[in-house]
């Protein structure tokens, strides 16, 4: 229950200190940092990552969403056709799915020419892909549990009873 | 040329202005300052709830309900106080969905009192109890509580206020502005204490869900409560719902009939598209409110500890979004220390004399804040106090 509460912490901000941490679930500092260097070691946490509205920094990236149809192999299945496609740093997750298609590969790019080429170029050809089927992301209006756009907060009155 | 009579009438012209008026128009004029004055969570209704709300408009529910409320939020509610708060009753008979927790305090005072009738009020308490049992003819009868007992009502302090006059006790736990909760062994006193003097309790209960160490001990739920007490609740806090204006009254079947009919002529139904909304409240938002309650709890964690560490001792509150810290150590009297705090370091925090006379010596801070505000308005606060220590 306490470590829910520390992992629940952590992920809406990396940036807590054990003591703060501590501060906010009532623990001692030191069993706090006892939990976290556990959870660390344990590879619970398995890195503490930055948000980053990229576009703010005047920098465009475009995602493809590539459903890709896969002939499985013996004994290995899509395991090896998927190993050999997250290798590519261009990839930036990789799902099996149930469905029509087998993976869907999302792949980043600065333009929607390089996702398209690395899709013609690097996904397509490799053996056991049967076809591919690219979709590029228009809007993102909300990307692992954050809403993109910052909306005007509601007003209360100042003081209330 | 006859004599000219005042328009308003003389028993609203004697109600003094709720002590967070003044500070209200203080603040207001300055649109920089940092407020821990406000009284209502800054969390936005769950979007379940505000969908089902947009859904029940789109099919055009927009009539009256029946006085009492619809019969399908009643059913909820009554299995919710009886999950939650150990209380049974029957929607029909002895549930009343109101507007806000406030019109169930006066619909249940006009309701239950002759003229002159004693109401047992603990202190410090919500702004409007007493005005309600004024407007509603009765006289009341301050208990004071204090911080070394952790605010909470002791059945010494009820026989000490009551003259033998006494008709009714109207307290409300947890407790805004303390932040204090009754134990079991608190709440079965004051009902013992009730049951000795035949008074009926009005129980402001909405803050039961907001409740951090231990359980909510609900005065309906020990024995001997429920028959002589009036549960008040609401959605305002749990749910974040107070623009909406929803509340209820649970009672004895002849009483909820009563105040059925006062609240028939007053406002004749509360808002459709609110009470469909709360249903859905109820029936699937527990993940939610179990969210919401875990993040004001570390917030409560955190300053409740930095008031401590700065000199301004904080008992722990236990429940609701308050802490109602000591100013004793900077010498100042509440009016004076919320004044300065405001204008020198641009902090709102609301004096405890606004809340009954033994408020005073104390702020109330609100920790319904985001956790960097209250962080702001922190450092705020304790340069200020060091300051003035000096």
């Amino acid at each position: 229950m306490a470590t829910d509460e520390i992992l629940q912490l952590l992920v809406g901000n990396a940036r807590l200190t054990s003591g703060e941490i501590a501060e906010r679930t009532g623990r001692p500092e030191g069993e706090v940092k006892k939990a976290i260097t556990k959870l660390e070691k344990d590879r619970v946490i398995r890195r503490y990552k930055t948000v980053v509205d990229w576009e703010k920094m005047g920098e465009e990236h475009v995602f493809g969403f590539i459903e890709v149809r896969v002939s499985p192999e013996r004994e290995v299945g899509f395991d090896a056709v998927a190993e050999r496609i997250m290798g590519f740093p261009e990839v930036h997750s990789l799902y099996l799915m149930s469905g029509t298609y087998d993976l869907l590969v999302v792949v980043e790019g600065k333009t929607m020419r390089e996702v398209a080429y690395f899709v013609a170029e690097r996904l397509a050809p490799l053996d056991h892909v049967i076809s591919t089927a690219t979709h590029f992301v228009l809007k993102r209006y909300k990307v692992d549990g954050d809403v993109m756009e910052e909306r005007a907060e509601s007003k209360r009155l100042p003081v209330t009873p | 040329m006859a004599e000219t009579r005042s328009r308003i009438a003389s028993r609203v012209g004697a109600l003094p202005p709720s002590g967070i008026r003044r500070f209200f128009d203080l603040v207001e004029k300055m649109p920089e300052a940092v407020s821990l004055g406000i009284g209502e969570p800054d969390f936005v209704t769950p979007w379940r709830i505000r969908e089902t709300a947009i859904y029940s408009l789109e099919r055009g529910h927009t009539h009256y309900t029946p006085n009492q409320g619809t019969r399908e939020l009643r059913e909820k509610l009554a299995s919710y106080l009886a999950r939650k708060f150990g209380a049974a009753y029957d929607p029909d008979a002895e549930l009343l969905i109101t507007v806000g927790a406030s019109e169930a305090i006066d619909v249940a005072l006009r309701t239950i009192l002759e003229p002159g009738d004693g109401v047992l009020v603990p202190q410090p308490c919500f702004v409007s109890y007493v005005p309600c049992v004024v407007l509603a003819g009765g006289c009341a009868r301050p208990v004071s509580t204090v911080a070394e007992e952790g605010f909470r009502v002791q059945v010494e302090g009820l026989a000490q206020a009551d003259d033998g006059n006494a008709r009714a006790l109207l307290m409300g736990y947890p407790n805004n502005p303390t932040g204090a909760t009754l134990t079991r062994a608190d709440v079965e006193g004051v009902v013992g204490y009730a049951a000795e003097r035949d008074l009926l309790v009005v129980s402001d209960e909405i803050y039961a869900e907001l409740t951090y160490d231990g359980s909510h001990v609900s005065v309906a739920s020990v024995p001997g409560g429920k028959e002589r007490t009036i549960l008040i609740g609401g959605f305002s806090k749990a749910w974040a719902m107070t623009g909406w204006r929803l509340g209820f009254a649970a009672g004895p079947a002849e009483i909820i009939e009563a105040m059925t009919k006062l609240h028939s002529y007053t406002v004749m139904c509360p808002p459709t598209v609110a009470q469909e909304a709360a249903v859905e409240a109820l029936e699937g938002c527990e993940g939610e409110v179990d969210e919401m309650r875990r993040e004001y709890n570390q917030r409560r964690r955190v300053v409740v500890n930095r008031l401590n560490a700065m000199g301004l001792t904080c008992f722990e509150p236990r429940g609701a979004f308050y802490a109602f810290p000591s100013i004793a150590s900077t010498g100042m009297g509440s009016e004076e220390f919320a004044e300065r705090l405001l204008r020198e370091e641009k902090v709102a925090v609301v004096p405890g004399a606004a809340f009954g006379d033994c408020g005073e010596g104390f702020v109330r801070c609100s920790y319904a804040t985001s956790m960097s505000v209250l962080e702001e308005a922190l450092g705020r606060i304790r340069a200020f106090v060091e300051r003035v220590g000096e």
